[in-house]
């Protein structure tokens, strides 16, 4: 694998040795005083954030200084791209500069895409870490796994998606990734938070959430982007709260079993009632720890390998 | 420790034998080398195994790595890195079922089970009931 910029063309097998191999470097640093593996010695991981982003960032620098490479930060904010440098210059002037991998951030849909096309014919790997309303795999990635360690297998397991569909790159991931690996996923969204063309999705689409919940054995839960809105897709936070949110009452229509995901930041009281966040069946935490390992896992496979230039 | 793959099930072949004659049962366990591995940029990505201490970890405790078969000795260089960032054993040792020369390393073997003189272009492959339905060595 030279890039990760979606899980849209990820197959199964690929997925699941990514997995697999988190699983492996979870059990691996297990335990272990010294958390070091010197497997990427001697490789520049660089990641180039243009939008804000706290737990992504970290996690891609913990998983790439845990495995020994060289990690280096870049933002819009302190960097020549404040000076009107384009995205293509600045990722040639890193290339050049000697990364191994970029790993981007950007509020353009495609961005990534783009910049993978621009370092075509060098070795150096890019990342998408989400790019606008398109992708972020290593999130899909990340509630990949946590559900399987919750709940064994995803094949045949039913996983709701709730909340604003429209403008996350978290939830398409999670419906390629999910999808693939056998589960059934179910978009729960007022129709004004979905996007156009979802009919032609691989999944079911509900505007009720209550009648959705007893059938699942797992609810994902998705922030309201109001950075991204433009106009008026319900009348208040309030009323999305009621009509949406997963409080204490709907918890109790989910299965036992089920788990209860977000790939934050989570707005408490929002799309999330506090006690339902701190709940047993929240895997909330579960999820930033396994992004680590699974942010590892895909740099080597990125990295861990002889250079191909394709 | 047995190194995945095939030193693994001999590790504990080895701890069962220990217990039997002397009945003293000692810790098992594997120890993927992977990560630690100096060619990982030579082939295509390598799938990684299972890492798994023995219960009351390593420190202090005298340590065999268990592996089918001595060749080069970078696996047991690989071994004896991760080994180092799990803890500090008293004593670390080496056994093998087959040492078939060509060592590219300072390292020796403490207990083989066969030294089996061979050419560089032969391969040497171990077979275990616990893999491939039946114990043996072949030489190709």
């Amino acid at each position: 694998m030279k890039h990760l910029l979606s899980t849209d063309g990820l197959d199964r097998d690929q997925a699941i040795a990514i997995l697999d191999t988190a699983d492996r470097l979870k059990q691996a640093l297990l335990g272990r005083e010294v958390r070091k593996l010197p497997t990427l010695r001697g490789r520049t991981v660089i990641t180039m954030f243009y939008e804000n982003s706290t737990r992504t960032r970290v996690s891609f620098e913990i998983a790439g200084k845990w495995m020994s490479a060289d990690v280096i930060n870049v933002s819009s904010s302190g960097s020549s791209v404040n000076k009107g440098e384009s995205l293509r210059d600045t990722a040639l002037t890193l290339q050049a500069a000697g990364a191994d991998c970029v790993i981007v951030r950007h509020p353009a849909s495609g961005a990534a895409h783009r910049l993978a096309g621009w370092l075509k014919h060098t070795g150096t790997s890019v990342v998408n870490a989400g790019d606008g309303m398109h992708e972020h795999p290593t999130q899909a990635l990340l509630d990949a796994a946590t559900l399987r360690d919750r709940l064994g297998s995803l094949d045949g397991r039913r996983v709701a998606i709730v909340g604003d569909v429209l403008h996350s790159r978290v939830a398409r991931s999670n419906v390629h990734l999910l999808t693939t690996l056998g589960a059934e996923v179910t978009l729960v969204a007022p129709p004004t938070l979905l996007p156009t063309g979802v009919e032609k999705w691989p999944v079911a689409v509900s505007h009720e959430i209550d009648a959705e919940l007893p059938s699942q054995d797992a609810v994902m839960l998705l922030r309201v982007q109001a950075e991204r809105m433009t106009g008026g897709f319900f009348p208040s936070s309030r009323e999305y709260s009621i009509a949406y949110g997963l409080n204490e009452r709907r918890l109790k229509l989910l299965p036992e079993h089920a788990v209860v995901l977000h790939p934050g930041p989570m707005l408490r009281g929002m799309e999330i009632a506090s006690v339902v966040a701190d709940s047993p069946q929240a895997a909330i935490t579960e999820q930033v720890r396994n992004g680590v390992h699974v942010r590892m896992a895909v740099l080597y496979h990125l990295l861990a390998h002889e250079e191909e230039t394709a | 420790m047995g190194i995945p793959s095939r030193g693994a099930p001999l590790a504990r072949r080895l701890a069962a034998k220990i217990t039997e004659f002397c009945g003293k049962s000692v810790g098992e366990g594997t120890l993927d080398i992977t990560l630690y591995r100096d060619d990982l940029r030579r082939g295509p990505t390598r799938p990684l195994e299972t890492t798994k201490l023995p219960d009351g970890g390593i420190d202090d405790k005298l340590v065999v790595l268990v592996d089918d078969v001595l060749f080069s000795g970078r696996t047991i260089r690989a071994a004896l890195d991760a080994l180092r960032d799990h803890g500090r054993p008293r004593a670390v040792q080496l056994a093998v079922l087959v040492d078939r020369g060509h060592r590219e390393l300072p390292i020796r073997a403490d207990y083989v089970g066969k030294n089996l003189p061979t050419s560089k272009t032969e391969d040497v492959v171990v077979m275990l009931e616990e893999f491939d339905g039946r114990d043996g060595v072949v030489l190709k």
